[in-house]
């Protein structure tokens, strides 16, 4: 739904609800949290990559003075996973361990150094299995896989799609081109590590308060594991210190605090230490991709063939979908006629991967956005024309059937193009210092629930007290990126109340109505509509009832700021709520937000990849490059965001400048790297993040289409603003030095090396060049919607 | 169990403490002062700085007993919701904290440089807050929420 903002207070740069809180020290995080009589919870976790478990030998640890409960895998038996078709994990190891950091057991004492103490003392005893590292291995091996048996061997998900006729729009091809690419996987990195604590509340009930983004999942799957019904359990989503998708699965310790409270009666706390974060992981998939596109001589795609690998981990987490999304949303940028997409997810003994910032997609658009740019010297045509020459339209539907509505794009290329002095300067700036350009879209929120259900994805409530005062209630979890404040500005516009003045009450499942979960960039959309639902219902409830009031025709009474209008009187909020609750009640409130069933196509895959709308993004990056050393730095980045309208311009910034950060430790130097099934460096001394001495001058451009059925207009920028900046940077240091840099992170060693293969006369690139030995079984043939443009 | 002496806001304070107790658990736990945070409890990304004497310090790896007799400041020290310091204000009003894990940090790191130097350069800004990580924001708001509290920019 839409409204237009008429106050201004929908569109100006406010603090954060939260700010003084936040500064002062106020917010209290999940670790912040203390009952007395609190137990100190420690897991023990895996020191082999693939074993089976013969024996845990926990008497010694039972026997430690201060220990209270002891957990092993057979004491949490049933299997979980985030998504229905991967319920492959254990709160504990049950049988076997696939992964290094993988856990065992769970202990809880006095005093953490009791706990840590009583898990020294916990004898397993492993038998070790054959372990796989690497997607070829994965592939290759038939002993033992790491999931079941038989010939689906490591192999999670496999997916094969064809939409139009592929061959033919080769044949029509007046240029064909191929390119390897590999995304190296890395790690989210929130400051905040992960944590949750169980109490058994005074009525008996389990209340599990977790640093989580999907509260709502975490309730399904606390009730699924330990085996009890959602009204006995409580979850309670703390403040979060940092996301970004790793908080969106839900993990060991969140069960086993909440199964421990119930065992030893006492209220139980575990926080990962930082090393046990990237144990967790659910990071960033590494991906090897194969993309093979025909052009005619101007430069228009007249079919495109993408197959990606993806090296999944130790578990399926929310990888179906992941995998999914490595092909799906190639066709909301660029008119494709006829696409084919294979991919498979495999198994390896590492830390699982799962959904991070633009989730599944970063990998895809980075192989994309650098082969465009190939393929236009390959035509004589600058990188922006060729671009221009495929962008979707708005208001069509894609040849794999999803549907494009507002789309800023044009105006987001323009701005970049123009304000950087993109086409004067590529390719006169001086060796050494070049300039790249990319473009992205994503999502704003996932148009399926990841649970199959009818009812609504987001669902707000409001209520107004004797005083006026008003409280917005949502499950929306606030991971740093802003709902909260989103909720109180986007009610705050719709009665006309400063949204500092309101009270938010969030990610409570006794509390609060349903919100799926802060993950996909859903919330604006989504919870941000339902909001508005329910607040447009009380501005009519209360306008009516002034206008019985005064006995005057409703159309002559509206909402100020603060005031309710009717002629020329102004009534206080106050009083015009006081005079509604006399005339109808109780001013309560709801408002829900379905996506409309119309945005997705009807084949095996249609259910990842469609939204109720698409943000759109444009980047360009002024790079320097240093041939001796192969450093590589970013001078300035230009960001050019369709965010459909900025609810909050301040905080639309901040997601921008943000995703750039990201954007530059994944391209520069972030990688989540293993010597054989062991992590490289599980700290953030060896994973190193940008820190603010890397970090260049951001010119965020903030373009507004309007969506027509956005709250206010308004889509997403929480993921998007992250996904052309990766092969902007790429792109830049081709145009600095002429290298090609088909694999990241950009590390000094790959840049000496292009430079080193440019100087014996080759090509000057650095990347992979085969794909595994895999045949994709034949694609599932899906007819275009007639609508789309086809071959 | 060593006896320590400590002044914490203002306050002194005497503790008992076991000899490997560190500083930040101390603060914490003990003084149950949790505006100051854990993020690897390794000294690696800023989240626990607390001012010893003035001085930005980590305070996961100092020992509680080598602060004995120390002036300790945390962010509860320097303002509150009604009386804020003038870095909170302007950290709210630029944005400069997304999910506020680094900031109590941030903002001491920030407060110990203007003791120092009242009108520092952006590069001096970004020098000082180098050890302090923000995974949310990519620190321009920061560096911005700092400036516009120099003594010529009040």
């Amino acid at each position: 739904m839409r409204s237009e903002p008429h106050l201004g207070i929908v569109g100006r740069a406010a603090p954060r609800v939260d700010a003084l809180a936040q500064a002062t020290g106020r917010v209290k995080y999940l670790d912040d949290l203390s009952y007395s009589g609190m137990l100190h919870g420690k897991i023990l976790r895996s020191t082999e990559a693939h074993a089976r478990i013969v024996a845990v030998d926990t008497s010694a640890a039972k026997a430690l003075p201060g220990v209270h409960g002891i957990l092993t895998g057979e004491d949490l038996p049933v299997a979980f996973g985030l998504l229905p078709v991967s319920q492959d994990e254990h709160a504990l190891a049950v049988d076997k361990v696939r992964h290094i950091g993988d856990p065992i057991a769970a202990v809880a004492a006095e005093h953490p150094d009791i706990a840590q103490r009583a898990m020294e003392l916990i004898e397993v005893t492993y038998e070790s299995l054959p372990v796989v590292t690497t997607m070829t291995e994965a592939v290759e091996t038939t002993e033992e896989p790491i999931h079941g048996d038989g010939p689906r061997n490591n192999r999670d998900r496999e997916i094969s799609l064809e939409f139009g006729d592929v061959d033919a729009g080769f044949d029509i091809a007046y240029h064909i081109r191929e390119d390897v690419f590999f995304y190296q996987g890395n790690n989210h990195a929130a400051l905040e590590a992960h944590g949750a604590l169980g109490v058994v509340e005074d009525d008996g009930r389990l209340h599990v308060f977790s640093s989580t983004q999907v509260p709502h999942y975490l309730h399904r799957i606390l009730a699924k594991v330990l085996e009890m019904p959602e009204s006995r359990i409580r979850v309670t989503a703390t403040p979060t210190g940092g996301g970004f998708g790793a908080k969106t699965d839900v993990f060991s310790h969140e069960l086993v605090a909440g199964q421990m409270a119930l065992i030893t009666g006492r209220p139980v706390k575990f926080v990962l230490t930082r090393e046990e974060v990237f144990y967790a992981h659910r990071g960033r998939h590494p991906v090897l991709m194969w993309v093979k596109t025909g052009f005619t001589s101007d430069g228009r795609i007249t079919a495109m063939s993408f197959r990606t690998f993806i090296d999944g981990g130790a578990y399926g987490s929310y990888g179906a979908a992941s995998l999914l999304y490595t092909g799906q949303l190639q066709t909301i940028t660029y008119r494709i006629p006829a696409y084919r997409f294979e991919g498979v997810r495999l198994f390896t003994n590492k830390p699982a991967c799962g959904p991070k910032r633009g989730h599944g997609t970063p990998q895809p658009r980075f192989g994309l956005e650098v082969h465009l740019d190939k393929a236009a010297d390959d035509l004589g045509l600058d990188p922006v024309t060729i671009r221009k020459r495929n962008l979707v339209s708005p208001n069509t539907v894609t040849v794999n059937h999803l549907r494009i509505t507002s789309c800023g794009l044009t105006e987001c290329i323009d701005r970049v193009v123009a304000d950087s002095g993109y086409l004067d300067k590529r390719r006169h700036l001086p060796q050494g210092h070049g300039i790249g350009f990319a473009i992205g879209a994503y999502m704003s929120g996932a148009g399926l629930p990841i649970y199959f259900n009818d009812m609504p994805q987001s669902e707000v409530m409001i209520k107004v007290d004797r005083g006026g005062g008003v409280t917005v209630y949502s499950m929306a979890a606030d991971c740093g990126q802003g709902s909260t404040t989103m909720l109180a500005t986007v009610v705050g516009e719709a009665l006309g109340l400063d949204p500092s003045d309101l009270v938010v009450i969030t990610a409570d499942t006794d509390l609060t109505p349903v919100d799926l979960g802060s993950y996909s960039s859903r919330v604006t959309f989504m919870a941000g509509n339902a909001a508005l639902e329910a607040a447009l219902k009380l501005t009519d409830l209360v306008l009516t009832a002034i206008a019985d009031e005064l006995d005057i025709d409703q159309d002559a009474v509206e909402i100020g700021h603060g005031v309710v209008v009717a002629g020329d009187r102004e009534i206080p909020w106050a009083e015009a709520a006081r005079i509604a609750e006399a005339r109808w009640g109780l001013l309560v409130t709801t408002g829900t937000y379905k996506p409309p069933k119309d945005i997705k196509g009807d084949y095996r895959g249609a259910g990842v990849g469609p939204s109720p709308a698409y943000s759109y993004s444009a980047c360009v990056a002024d790079v320097k490059c240093d041939p001796e050393t192969g450093h590589v730095s970013v001078e300035r980045v230009w960001l050019a965001h369709d965010v459909g309208r900025a609810i909050n311009p301040l905080l639309v910034r901040g997601q921008i400048e943000g995703s750039v950060h990201m954007a530059l430790g994944e391209v520069l130097m972030e990688e989540q790297t293993f010597r054989g099934a062991l992590h490289s460096g599980p700290s953030l001394l060896d994973y190193k993040i940008p820190t603010v001495l890397e970090m260049p001058r951001v010119e965020s451009i903030i373009v507004e289409s309007i969506d027509a059925e956005g709250p206010f207009g308004a889509k997403e920028v929480g993921q998007g603003p992250l996904l052309p900046v990766i092969p902007a940077v790429v792109n830049a240091v081709h145009d600095a030095l002429g290298i090609r840099l088909d694999a990241i992170p950009l590390r000094p060693d790959k840049v000496l090396a292009a430079l080193d293969d440019l100087e014996r006369g080759g090509p000057g690139r650095y990347g992979p060049t085969d794909l595994p030995d895999y045949t994709f079984r034949s694609p599932l043939r899906v007819d275009p919607p007639p609508e789309a443009v086809t071959v | 169990m060593e006896p320590v002496t400590l002044t914490v806001n203002g306050a002194t304070r005497r503790l008992f403490v076991p000899p490997q107790r560190t500083l930040l658990e101390t603060v914490r736990e003990d003084l149950g002062l949790t505006g100051t945070k854990h993020g690897c409890e390794l000294g690696e990304c800023g989240a626990c700085t607390v001012l010893i004497d003035g001085v930005p310090i980590l305070s996961c790896l100092t020992l509680t007993v080598n602060a004995t007799d120390c002036e300790i400041v945390t962010i509860e020290g320097i303002g509150s919701m009604t009386e804020p310091h003038p870095l909170q204000r302007s950290f709210g009003e630029h944005g400069a904290a997304q999910c506020g894990y680094c900031t109590p940090a941030m903002i001491l790191t920030a407060k110990a440089l203007l003791d120092r130097d009242p009108n520092p350069s952006e590069e001096t800004i970004a020098e000082a807050i180098a050890g302090n990580m923000c995974r949310c924001t990519g620190y321009l708001s920061i560096l911005s929420a700092v400036a516009a509290v120099t003594e010529e920019n009040q």
